[in-house]
């Protein structure tokens, strides 16, 4: 099954709710998936670091004087806040391929959950409600996020099969659904030079749209092409640094609704999603046609 | 009237005193407030009562309803009105997936659209749909009525049996062994009663086509081996 929730904010002034509101549409979702969850959040980007979040095992043995070892390995400032599993790692501004590949050295052990200029990716195995707590999401501020509650079909129940998944720099992707041709397009895209961290299916569609953006692509012609490339069954959700974007497949059987006001635009599995938003009453709502891109770009 | 506020109430609570409706009993007419997209509002009521629905539901509201009159005052999620016998279910917003889907009888109208699969399986219910309805609807018809103010999506009445299809925009697609099928005064008579019992006075069954089976999939063909 699993659940999706989405969250553009049109209005500056809802941006430091926007943890609180995305937590509570994320709860809503427990029952259609239950085993993991995970939220990507876009943060103010302030133009003078670099993010990457990782994720350990055993947090307090890999996350201990890791900044100390990157300072000296990337002789540049940087600093690292620990929120339970996983950490934040800001890094000066074009440093982030070298200090990721800082982190794999040093820290073998250590997961990449996302890195760029405003994302933050937090996943984990478990309830969502409990998920959001460990990481204090609803204190998290932020200019749109994406949520998703977890029913495992295509490979295990492990942190790393948890969505959101992340291929690219500030991108990421939800999936409702499964694909079928999946093997075989992680084959060609290995073969284009990109890397996987798990067997899932939802990697392969990100990393595919991340391979079509590195083409020149915006988001939505990039959506547009896994319309056509992607077989199976999707509603997909994805952000970029700046862009928020919804696809489903030609079938279009899993669930999906949408608002949207002057304030924001919003995705749910469900209605019962988006109850609590604020003047959800006056929103337009509505279905996203199957085979149809929906994207949003501030 | 007795209300039920869903934020308060279990909805377990709502649906068992819908289900203990006894003949004679004084309650005629019952409200939901705060349905907030609940799934299975009013599912399986067996009495000939009136339920009002203030606000959009979730999955499955009015399911397998028998002989209740239920007005949703908002828009339903999928399978509304999933495997009604009798009574009328109104969707005054629009309808999520499969509407109506393998309805025995009883009255559908949806004053919104409706998207994908609206009146799949479809088995003596009667739909009516102000709006337009999304692809692969009727799919596997085999009784009972649908009518379409709008537009039709892909692959309508696919594999369909003998339910009939009345629709006045545009069809954009034709599911395998549909056809057009001539106007002829019997189902412009049935359609004016369907379009009076829907409440619909703006459209006139001379407006509308006629699609239904061309009765090829019934039996095995080779020849139609591509279209089973």
């Amino acid at each position: 099954m699993c659940g999706i929730v989405g969250l553009f904010l049109k209005d500056r002034s809802l941006e430091p709710r926007l943890g609180a509101m995305l937590s509570s549409m994320l709860v809503t979702m427990t029952d259609r998936g239950p085993d993991s969850a995970g939220i990507a959040i876009y943060g103010d980007a302030d133009h003078r670091h670099a993010k990457l979040t990782v994720q350990s095992a055993d947090p307090k043995r890999d996350f201990a004087g890791l900044a100390g070892e990157l300072q000296g390995a990337l002789d540049a400032p940087v600093s690292i806040q620990v929120k339970s599993t996983h950490a934040v790692i800001l890094l000066p501004q074009g440093k982030a391929e070298e200090g990721r590949a800082a982190v794999a050295r040093l820290r073998p052990e250590i997961r990449v959950m996302s890195s760029g200029d405003a994302i933050e990716i937090y996943k984990e195995v478990g309830l969502p409600k409990d998920v959001l707590e460990r990481f204090g999401v609803a204190g998290m501020s932020g200019t749109h996020g994406i949520g998703h509650t977890r029913m495992a079909t295509e490979s295990a129940v492990t942190t790393l099969g948890a969505h959101p998944f992340s291929t690219g720099s500030d991108q990421c992707l939800v999936h409702n659904g499964s694909l079928s041709n999946h093997n075989n397009l992680r084959r060609t895209l290995k073969h284009g030079g990109m890397a996987f961290e798990t067997e899932n299916d939802t990697e392969v569609a990100a990393a595919y749209l991340t391979a079509e953006m590195a083409k020149g692509k915006n988001l939505g012609q990039a959506l547009e092409g896994a319309v056509d490339d992607l077989d199976g069954f999707f509603t997909f959700v994805v952000g970029t640094k700046s862009g928020f974007g919804v696809v489903r497949d030609a079938i279009a059987c899993k669930p999906a609704i949408m608002a949207e006001t002057d304030r924001y635009v919003a995705f749910g599995s469900e209605y019962r999603a988006l109850v609590s938003l604020p003047g959800i009453d006056a929103a337009r709502v509505w279905e996203p046609e199957p085979a149809t891109v929906y994207f949003w770009e501030r | 009237m007795p209300t039920y506020d869903l934020a308060a109430t279990p909805l377990r609570d709502l649906n068992q005193a819908l289900h203990n409706i006894a003949p004679g009993d004084n309650d005629r007419q019952f409200s939901v407030v705060n349905p907030r997209g609940h799934h299975a509002v009013a599912v399986g009521v067996h009495a000939p009562v009136t339920i009002d629905v203030m606000g959009s539901v979730g999955y499955y509201c009015g399911s397998m309803n028998d002989e209740a009159t239920i007005t949703i005052h908002g828009s339903a999620g999928p399978g509304v009105a999933e495997n009604m016998m009798s009574g009328t279910v109104i969707v005054k917003g629009d309808a999520s997936q499969y509407a109506g889907a393998t309805g025995c009888g009883g009255l559908l109208v949806i004053e919104g659209n409706a998207s994908s699969r609206c009146g799949i399986s479809m088995k003596g219910i009667d739909i009516v749909v102000r709006g337009s309805i999304g692809h692969m609807s009727a799919f596997m018809g085999q009784a009972g009525n649908l009518v379409v103010l709008g537009d039709a999506g892909e692959a309508l009445g696919d594999s369909l049996y003998e339910a009939r299809i009345f629709v006045r925009g545009k069809v954009k697609s034709l599911g395998a062994d549909c056809v057009e099928k001539e106007m002829r005064p019997e189902h412009l008579e049935l359609l004016a009663g369907l379009l009076d019992k829907a409440g619909v006075t703006d459209a006139r069954p001379q407006e509308f086509s006629r699609y239904g089976s061309s009765r090829k999939l019934y039996n095995f063909h080779v020849d139609n081996a591509d279209a089973y």
